[in-house]
């Protein structure tokens, strides 16, 4: 995939909208199939590199048509399993191709509250795009219908028409609601129990509300004013969004219940914990977790050094070890601040990375330099305890392990030195133990996740939980789907007491 | 919300601020910090630990030192107005009990964050010696309130303007050559200070906590900027501490670590400067 200018794609689309709205209504499925899917037009690379708006524009209208008409709207819509909130996707898209806008994202809404921040986030083609009949048809899950491309689309449209309208909610019951953490669990929760009349008050230890979404994933990839936007539907319905307030310090988790008179609580704290790869020289000067320096970055604005005042490595040569989202958002973002080299350093090879194939693109179009089956051995210091470079192991892939991925293994003697002069480490994050350590009561797995039920329900009464948590560093969409089951069963217990 | 109560500058460029934090308040035990912020948008995030507070006022005591552009932010704030955020209390609570006989040692504005805990130790019943120091007699702060806690009060400045000349580290040697020699030892200050307190202490294998005060950014657990290396594993002063066992503290690797963004404060500090002079020169 190289770079294609929006121009010349929207060029393309007008083309083909013509010749599709002529015989819109006699199209057969092979026609619809034979549709070239429509690529996301973005920012050129070598100016993108410079600023911190977002890589994609998102699709014009005739874009989303044209992608639209590609679905067959088959009977059995796989794709609807594929989603982890089961968003009626046929239907949506259907709206699409009639231009009607507002109920398409009326349907999705049905389903999924952030469909501006799912669009651009969830992992497509391991999920709805995976089952796609048309990508099956295709013989390629790259090739489905780009359903999240769409979904962007109607939730843009709907941001930019002003015509987002704020849920109904039922008469005040008196009941108090406490949601920790205010990241897409946490959102979900608040929206869906406010609508029935409870009172709901969320804690957020920052001292802005968004989770994730504001201190993690780079404005770039995910603006904060969409973010902004959900933050204020949220106040708009009445509920109270308390910053600096950590759960398990400020109050105890209990606390909220005895002291403070809350109902139920909802825990929604994320998997904020970052891993190390415990090797030498991890605590060396320009050794950062990703966590940290995208947290430096996004949260603390530190790329805006007029007017900042947290600090940012500034680093020549950089390597970021993993392969998932956040190595990708970790590297691009290194990118951007000024690095001249910057390289992902993974273990195994491209097909296993978590990464969504989108980021990857980008950061590879943005000059990202990947060495594959490779990993961080040690890291080397100078006598100023600076990192002067990584000692790197060459791996190659052998049996599948435990996850279905081809298990790396070392290749003995294949010691190399990257030179660089900063290390990112972007392996994954642990769950936070803070609330853990203060709550006696709560039952967590060895890995410190809360352990709850299929109403999300944990081992003490009146607390849930859900999200990372609860599932390990996961996605948005499926902290969402957590979040409305969580919601039900609050507001059920509710409505029998 | 955080409202300033009281400002009193302690000495050149110590400030002491009492703050409306209830919660804060009621929550907070010796050995606790909090992360302050001045501007939502653009400010940086700074550990400060807390001095004492007041939980029936609502209140908590910060005591810092201007020696950024942050703290020199906080400092231009006036008594009535508010800091714009302040999260805590923060951290492990010191581990207080009935040990026999405790020395405190204070080196700087560290005295400040020593005197809840030379209390605590004192309420549970231990002899409490104490030991604190500064450069010079206008940086020493909290004599009065140490005086009304110690059992022996023990001052130390480097110049001898007041009190012994010399370091903390000697009256420190010879109390540990005492027969017995005290029971446990804490030390908070400077990073060189808890250091050779440390190596002071060390031949005497009396037990000594220093409080850490490494760079943070959300003071949860959820950067790693703050870790240091204890006992050859990796610590966050966050979660795990700030206390630790100042034998098993790497602080030269932490001394390193507190450096990494020199260049970029000196830039930011020089920028100010010209800053000031342009403004000047306007006028």
């Amino acid at each position: 995939m190289s770079y294609i200018d929006p121009a010349t794609l929207q060029q393309e689309a007008i083309k083909l909208y013509s010749e599709l709205k002529q015989k819109e209504s006699e199209l057969k499925n092979k026609e619809r199939t034979a549709i070239p899917q429509q690529e996301m037009p973005a920012q050129d690379p070598n100016k993108r590199i410079k600023n911190m708006s977002e890589v994609t524009y998102g699709y014009t209208a005739e874009q989303a048509y044209v992608e639209a008409m590609r679905c067959i709207q088959c009977k059995n819509a796989p794709c609807v399993n594929g989603c982890p909130v089961g968003i009626n996707i046929p239907e949506f898209v259907k709206s699409i191709q009639k231009g009607d806008y507002q109920e398409s994202v009326d349907i999705i809404k049905q389903n999924s509250l952030l469909p501006a921040i799912c669009g651009r986030v969830c992992p497509q083609e391991v999920q709805c795009q995976e089952t796609c009949t048309v990508g099956k048809v295709l013989k390629d899950k790259n090739l489905s219908v780009a359903i999240g491309r769409l979904e962007r689309f109607v939730a843009d449209w709907e941001q930019e028409h002003g015509k987002q309208s704020v849920p109904k909610i039922k008469p005040e019951t008196g009941k108090k609601v406490a949601i920790v953490g205010s990241g897409p669990a946490g959102i979900t929760v608040a929206a869906d129990v406010r609508r029935e009349g409870h009172t709901v008050v969320m804690f957020e230890a920052f001292h802005k509300p968004g989770g994730v979404i504001v201190y993690g994933i780079p404005e770039f990839r995910m603006p904060k004013r969409i973010v902004d936007i959900e933050m204020k539907t949220l106040e708009k319905m009445g509920v109270e969004i308390r910053t600096n307030f950590l759960v398990g310090r400020t109050r105890k988790l209990e606390d909220l219940i005895e002291k403070d008179g809350f109902d139920a609580v909802f825990v929604g704290t994320g998997a904020g914990l970052p891993r190390f790869m415990n090797i030498e020289g991890e605590n060396l000067v320009g050794v950062f977790s990703a966590n940290e320096y995208l947290t430096r970055a996004n949260l603390m604005k530190a790329y805006d050094r007029q007017k900042a005042d947290t600090p940012i490595f500034q680093a020549k040569k950089i390597a970021v070890l993993g392969g998932g989202n956040v190595a990708m958002d970790a590297a691009r973002m290194a990118r951007r601040i000024g690095a001249e080299k910057v390289y992902i350093v993974y273990r195994r090879t491209e097909v296993e990375m978590p990464a969504r194939i989108e980021e990857v693109a980008h950061a590879k179009e943005e000059g990202i330099e990947f060495h594959l089956l490779k990993n961080a051995k040690r890291i080397l210091g100078d006598d100023k305890g600076c990192v002067i470079g990584m000692e790197c192991i060459s791996y190659e892939l052998g049996e599948p392990d435990d996850s279905g991925r081809r298990r790396p293994v070392i290749i003995e003697g294949s010691e190399t030195v990257l030179d660089v002069d900063t290390v990112i480490v972007a392996i994954g994050n642990d769950s936070n133990p803070l609330i853990r350590q203060t709550t006696k009561d709560l039952v967590t797995n060895k890995w410190g996740n809360i352990i709850v039920d299929e109403n999300c329900k944990t081992s003490i009464d009146r607390i849930y939980a859900g999200g990372d948590i609860v599932l390990g560093a996961a996605t948005v969409i499926l902290a969402m789907g957590q979040g409305r089951t969580a919601a039900k069963s609050i507001n059920s217990l509710l409505a029998s007491r | 919300m955080n409202r300033i109560l009281e400002k009193k500058q302690l000495a050149e460029n110590v400030f002491k601020y009492v703050v409306s934090a209830p919660l804060i308040a009621e929550e907070r035990k010796p050995g606790q910090f909090v992360i302050v912020q001045v501007d939502t948008n653009y400010g940086e995030r700074i550990p400060l630990t807390i001095a004492d507070a007041n939980p029936q006022k609502g209140t908590i005591t910060l005591i810092f030192q201007v020696v950024g552009k942050t703290t020199h932010n906080l400092a231009a704030i006036k008594q009535g107005e508010s800091v714009e955020n302040i999260l805590g209390p923060l951290g492990m609570p010191t581990h207080i009990e009935n040990k026999g006989t405790v020395v405190c040692v204070g080196g700087g504005i560290g005295v400040a964050p020593l005197h809840p805990i030379a209390q605590g130790f004192k309420q549970a019943g231990n002899k409490v010696i104490i030991i604190i120091g500064a450069r010079t007699k206008e940086l020493l702060i909290f004599e009065d309130e140490m005086k009304a806690v110690a059992d022996e009060l023990i001052i130390c400045t480097d110049d001898g303007s007041y009190g012994r000349k010399g370091f903390v580290t000697e009256p420190l040697k010879e109390l540990c050559q005492q027969v017995p020699k005290p029971d446990l030892a804490v030390a908070i200050g400077p990073p060189v200070m808890m250091k050779f307190c440390s190596e002071t202490t060390r031949p005497f294998e009396i037990l000594t906590y220093v409080s850490l005060n490494t760079i943070m950014v959300d003071g949860t657990g959820m950067c790693g900027g703050c870790r240091v290396t204890v006992g050859g594993e990796t610590k966050f002063v966050c979660v795990d501490g700030p206390e630790f066992d100042g034998h098993k503290v790497d602080f030269d690797n932490m001394i390193l670590r507190l450096g990494a963004y020199k260049e970029h404060e000196k830039e930011a500090h020089e920028c100010r400067l010209e800053q000031l002079a342009e403004k000047k020169e306007e006028k």
